[in-house]
């Protein structure tokens, strides 16, 4: 026996042609619109990932007030009090202490204003792998009394490895800050800002500098799962007092963030406005199916059908259409995204040359999360349903008698 | 007994702002069992009584009584469920659902009603044999001839086990030798079964069958002979 179900699958086949294009316009909405939203939420992805493990990590420490007003008299101590709380958290990979400040670097030509950036040579590798960046020269060792310059900075000042940089600056409440620094290395920064600017050394030499034993401006914290941050941070919280603050890469990055979620939204007009020409092109086909088939609703509602059965049998065709439509659209997206995921459209000319100065890959990245999938059908389960109160407001118009001397 | 009272019925449509006065205060009884025949010239009103008495259109003034139910006070949704027990309709285009095969189109009106899947598959064998069609069970109507369909149409009108089974002209398209085919089997339905046939028609050798003729013009019973 025929039920509802059975019914309404026949019924969505009566015109194959007209169908088969219904269906075929919902599978390029799903194809294009996933595909975009795979490269979307691949690039920020990607951008998020650069940014945490160049520099911000996912969490960092700092004394209260540090992240607004980024001066040396903001810092705080950095010794077995803080370390001894932070190796209680668990799922926290590794940790690494960070004291940055300004100072003029000169030689005997030039002079130029430059960030220091002091740092445990071992630890800092592991999250941001300096040593790999390395063009000439070498990577710092533990309590290295040389530094790192970025190679732009280097061509400026007109250093190269074993060449002698003096640093000269403001240190800890006021005291001066110089120091005699031989160039162990040459860092070729992805970032040109950062490779104008940088000067790495060991922290402890930096402390020295700025005459500051001890102390250290950030801790940054990497955890094991993207998911852990909150609770780390919780934890963190809890467990540091009140003279310090402890920050996710959420609110260290909170720019990057508010773009990203900018470029979001303009993305989902787009998809929004594909949906609408998609959802218009159903609701025709629904209309010009339904006013073919009057008389047969007249005489299924003579011969005893209820109006809502007659509306549920139609709504399973609306939503047997949509279901057709996701289903092959998402099964091709699948592979093609699949393709995109492990072979990212490489960049070239202006946008990719954009792309490396902000310091990131110069390539298009596609994700493959779920729920570029699932929103998806989700989007048109909802214009399924908007749909469906036509024939509810059609049907439950239907006069019999019309309907069968139609 | 009476199985359908109409009393005082007056239709009037609105065509075009002009009143079209189509019933013009029709009375007249059923009982069970019988093989009557409404005729009359076209546009006397023989539609619109049979779809009045169906509760498929309201009357302008007027009760229809069923089996002592006032339909014409039911609300449209109880009307619906109403039809489906108690009225069987055959129509002048057999109007059967496309999509459904012969024995689905007749097996859907005891779904609708809610029956077993074994008293569904059991009674349309049966009806689809008494219209001798058990061949064609699994045909769609597309592939069946008009006098096939309408065969099917009427074992559809009895599938509930209705009261009485209303057809408005179910011959009118059909052939002589269909036309013939198909009152036989009413007839045998009617009176093996004892199930109640009301149709119109206007066709002299379709009238000839009929036990009782009732005649209307102009909105108006002019006859209601009883023959046999
Ligand atoms: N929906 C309608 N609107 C206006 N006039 C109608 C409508 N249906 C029937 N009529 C008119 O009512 C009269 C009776 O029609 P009908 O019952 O169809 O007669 P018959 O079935 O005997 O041919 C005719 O004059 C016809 O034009
Ligand atoms: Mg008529």
């Amino acid at each position: 026996m025929v039920d509802y179900l059975k019914l309404a699958w026949r019924n969505i086949w009566r015109n194959k042609r007209r169908t088969l294009i219904t269906i075929a316009s919902i599978f390029f909405g799903v194809l294009l619109s996933s595909f975009m939203s795979s490269m979307q939420e691949g690039s920020y992805a990607q951008y998020i990932t650069t940014i945490v493990n160049s520099y911000s990590g996912h969490l960092q420490i700092h004394k209260r007030g540090y992240w607004d007003d980024k001066v040396i008299n903001n810092s705080m101590k950095f010794d077995g009090t803080l370390t001894s709380k932070i190796a209680k958290v668990k799922d926290i990979t590794f940790y690494t202490p960070r004291l940055e400040s300004y100072a003029l670097a000169s030689t005997d030509e030039f002079t130029k204003g430059v960030m220091v950036m002091g740092i445990d040579p071992e630890t800092e590798n592991d999250l941001t792998s300096i040593s790999i960046k390395i063009k000439e020269g070498r990577y710092l060792e533990d309590h290295d009394g040389g530094v790192l310059l970025g190679s732009a900075l280097a061509k400026f000042l007109k250093l190269s490895v074993n060449d002698t940089l003096v640093l000269l600056g403001q240190g800890y409440h006021g005291t001066s800050a110089a120091g005699k620094y031989t160039v162990k290395g040459i860092v070729k920064q992805p970032a040109p800002e950062l490779d104008r600017l940088l000067v790495y050394m060991d922290i402890h030499t930096a402390q020295d500098l700025f005459s500051m034993q001890g102390m250290v401006t950030s801790v940054v914290i990497m955890v094991n799962d993207n998911d852990k941050v909150a609770p780390v941070k919780d934890k963190l919280e809890g467990l540091t007092g009140s003279e310090e603050e402890v920050m996710d890469w959420k609110e260290m990055n909170s720019l990057l963030l508010k773009q990203i979620e900018s470029d979001r939204s303009s993305g989902n007009i787009m998809k929004g406005v594909l949906y609408m020409i998609i959802t218009f092109g159903i609701l025709s086909t629904i209309m010009m199916m339904m006013a073919e088939r009057k008389k047969e609703f007249g005489v299924l509602i003579a011969v005893g059908m209820k109006k809502y059965k007659l509306i549920i049998m139609l709504v399973l065709e609306i939503v047997f259409i949509g279901m057709a439509g996701v289903i092959t659209g998402i099964m091709g997206s699948i592979p093609l995204i699949y393709y995109y995921l492990h072979n990212p459209i490489p960049l070239t000319g202006q946008a990719g040359e954009m792309m490396l100065q902000m310091g990131f890959e110069p390539a298009m990245f596609f994700s493959m999360a779920p729920s570029i999938f699932y929103y998806q059908a989700l989007i048109i389960f909802v214009f399924t349903i908007l749909i469906g109160l036509y024939p509810v407001y059609n049907i439950s118009r239907l006069k019999i008698m019309s309907a069968i001397r139609n | 007994m009476d199985i359908i009272e109409v009393k005082e019925i007056y239709k009037t449509y609105d065509k075009d702002s002009v009143p079209v006065h189509a019933l013009n205060g029709i009375s007249i009884t059923f009982k069970e069992g019988e093989f009557a025949a409404i005729v009359g010239p076209s546009g006397s009103g023989k539609t619109t009584l049979l779809n009045i008495i169906g509760g498929l259109d309201e009357p302008t003034r007027g009760v229809v009584m069923i089996n002592g139910v006032n339909i014409t006070a039911l609300s449209s949704r109880k009307k619906t469920q109403f039809r489906l027990e108690n009225i069987g309709f055959v129509f002048q285009a057999y109007n059967l659902i496309p999509v459904m095969t012969a024995k689905e189109n007749v097996e859907f009106i005891m779904f609708l009603q809610g029956k077993d899947k074994k008293e569904r598959e059991k009674r349309t064998s049966e009806l689809l044999e008494a219209v001798g069609l058990s061949e064609r069970i699994n045909s769609r109507p597309n592939k069946l001839s008009g006098g096939q369909q309408q065969r099917v149409a009427v074992a559809r009108s009895l599938a509930s086990k209705p009261k009485f089974v209303l057809a408005d002209e179910p011959t009118a398209n059909l052939d002589s030798k269909s036309t013939e085919n198909l009152l036989e089997i009413m007839e045998q339905l009617n009176q093996k079964e004892n199930t109640t046939f009301i149709f119109s028609t206007h066709d002299a050798r379709v009238v000839n069958k009929a036990r009782r003729v009732i005649t209307i013009e102009d909105g108006r019973i002019i006859s209601d002979i009883t023959n046999r």
